[in-house]
């Protein structure tokens, strides 16, 4: 009679069951929060005032007055003649208010697949990047972050949100802060 | 922490008597490299025990046989003889006449310290024999597991094939609405029981693959928005930053060695493959583009690695080998082709394909041809190889409000399921079998 011992297998279950793995991970997980800031949205998710109320300077001038963001076409990274006049403006006023550092997020729209988005968001935030660097913002002063196609903003399943969501956008001492 | 207790699952061959008449050939047999496969008629009778057990672990056997699309269980209200002895020849004219071409029994019983023993017999009605018998030991917690491992055992049996029924699943588990979804990784049977989260945070996370031996987990996580490949041990929960690279790094996979851990590094506008030794902490650069070369998967005797690029326009799979010479594009059909996943078999890739609108999950062979493809629709995505190469699990998002679900399909197209989940769920990856 063969006896064949499985014990490995047996092992992960028995750790992965086990209570104190749990709670170790949890434990870990919950390290992790308290040590930095919960990602902010991005300005122009948040509800903004009457534009002409926006203080010169502040990051809701920057959103309502200049615009924080760009669109992108399918597929593309190119900067558009409309994206543009709002980098351009952005440059300006990063320039009259040169203490933020900013951090250009880059997304896709949910039209791919999810680790190709993810390097398609970064190249469009690269994109961003570049251009404003070529317009006078301190390459030291930008980072960039792509979240790939995990944080859309309009939600529906045609092209009038994937528009909306194939953006880069400029944030004021954001996430990668 | 460092107290365990072991669960031991001891496989033992129950030969004995019975098996003087187990022919070397057996009758009942399935072909399942043909198509639409004719599922095989099979009684599962209630494992005899003095609880609920028995009758519960004959439940679970007949659901993976009948979800493997290869078998039809017979509903047991149909059964004429009443097992009431496992270990005897049963009356097989009884099962023959309600067409059960096979025939499993067993027992449940109590060993004196507590652990189950599971014994099973598998029977060729028509021939008049058994076809195996074996049991096992275990704490009775584990007895899904060991309904599974039956489940194999009879799948192995009758197909000729490996099962892939005691295995599990990481993925990630979804919740919330779409532009504030909640993202963790769990982990689950391959049937969708014992769901456990193993991640909780609001960090985004993404893309799990296990270790050849299942005690390890890679994935991409947001943890500090620095979107990076982590290590998650099992047995432990300790954690750990694959590498130092100066950007984001993504899309890992383990080698079929486990010894690396082969992912995307993004640098500028430019992402390109590396691989990093998780012993020596040496990293490797294979791929040099002004392009995106991503989602590389390894052929299974680790030779040779696909990967998908859009360094000529369109996102492709190619095939490189494993040192990142001779890498050649072997996708050409139209649409662009991504998340390529060498088959455990090593015969094929499956991909994910965006064409006309859709995206479909294929397969096609690794130097191209023969591309066939199997579930196609508004949008699904990132299969895996059950660890037999028969099936692949995926995820796939309905047009509407709704979240991402998972669903298996066999290699032929044919017996497409959901694996329901407790919330939305992506990103499957489905375990190694262990011999």
């Amino acid at each position: 009679m063969s006896r064949i011992e499985i014990s490995a297998m047996s092992r992960m279950q028995t750790l992965a069951r086990n209570p104190a793995v749990i709670a170790l991970t949890l434990a870990l997980a919950l390290a992790g929060c308290a040590n930095k800031k919960n990602l902010p949205n991005s300005a122009g998710e948040l509800g903004l005032g009457g534009a002409g109320a926006a203080t010169p300077g502040s990051s809701q001038d920057f959103t309502v007055n200049v615009g924080d963001r760009i669109f992108f076409d399918t597929d593309s990274t190119s900067i558009r003649a409309d994206a543009q006049q709002t980098l351009d403006r952005q440059a300006q006023w990063l320039q009259r208010y040169p203490n933020y550092a900013i951090t250009v997020e880059g997304h896709a729209d949910e039209r791919g697949t999810r680790e190709y988005n993810l390097a398609l968001g970064a190249r469009r935030a690269a994109a961003t990047k570049e251009y404003l660097a070529s317009r006078g913002v301190p390459a030291n002063r930008m980072k960039t972050i792509s979240f790939g196609k995990e944080r859309p903003v309009a939600v529906c399943d045609d092209i009038s949100c994937w528009s909306q969501n194939r953006r880069a956008v400029t944030v004021l001492g954001g996430a990668g802060m | 922490m460092m107290k365990r207790s072991f669960i031991r699952l001891v496989l033992a061959l129950a030969g004995m008597a019975m098996m003087f008449a187990a022919p070397a050939q057996a009758r009942v047999e399935i072909n399942i490299n043909k198509g639409n496969v004719e599922p095989l008629p099979i009684a599962v009778t209630d494992f005899l025990s003095n609880n609920e057990l028995g009758p519960q672990i004959s439940q679970v056997i007949a659901a993976d046989l009948q979800r493997s699309g290869l078998f039809a269980p017979i509903n047991k209200s149909a059964f004429i003889e009443k097992i009431s002895d496992p270990n005897r020849s049963p009356r097989f004219e009884d099962w023959k006449v309600i067409n059960a071409q096979a025939l499993v029994t067993g027992r449940i019983t109590r060993e004196g310290d507590g652990r189950l023993r599971a014994e099973f017999r598998l029977w060729d009605t028509f021939a008049g024999q058994q076809m195996t018998g074996q049991q096992f030991f275990t704490q009775p917690e584990n007895w899904r597991r060991v309904a599974h491992i039956i489940a194999d055992a009879i799948y192995k049996q009758i197909t000729g094939e490996n099962g892939y029924f005691d295995t599990r699943v990481v993925f990630v588990s979804e919740s919330g609405p779409k532009n504030a979804r909640q993202r963790q990784l769990a982990i689950m049977d391959q049937d969708g029981f014992n769901v456990r989260m193993l991640t909780n945070s609001k960090d985004i996370v993404l893309t799990p693959r296990f270790s050849p031996s299942r005690q390890e987990i890679t994935y991409m996580s947001f943890e500090g928005n620095q979107p990076r490949v982590y290590l998650l041990q099992l047995e432990t929960g300790q954690r750990e930053v694959v590498g130092n690279f100066p950007g984001m790094t993504f899309s890992p996979r383990f080698s079929p060695d486990g010894q690396k851990v082969i992912m995307s590094l993004q640098q500028e506008g430019n992402s390109n493959i590396y691989t990093m030794d998780l012993r020596s902490r040496t990293t490797t650069r294979l791929t040099s583009t002004q392009a995106i070369d991503t989602s590389p998967s390894y052929a299974p005797d680790g030779a040779r690695i696909a990967f998908e690029s859009d360094r000529g326009g369109r996102p492709q799979i190619y095939v490189m080998n494993s040192d990142g010479s001779g890498q050649t594009r072997v996708s050409f059909g139209d649409g662009s082709y991504s998340t390529p996943v060498w088959s455990p078999r090593g015969d094929l890739i499956a991909f994910t394909k965006q064409s006309g609108g859709k995206f479909s999950i294929g397969v096609m062979k690794p130097d191209g041809s023969g591309e066939r493809i199997l579930t196609s629709g508004f949008h699904n995505e990132g299969p895996t190889w059950a660890p037999n190469g028969r099936v692949l699990m995926f995820f796939r998002q309905n047009a509407g409000a709704g979240g991402p679900q998972l669903y298996s399909i066999d290699l032929t197209g044919y017996n497409e399921q959901q694996v329901k989940t407790p919330s939305y769920a992506s990103d499957p990856a489905w375990s190694p079998l262990l011999e």
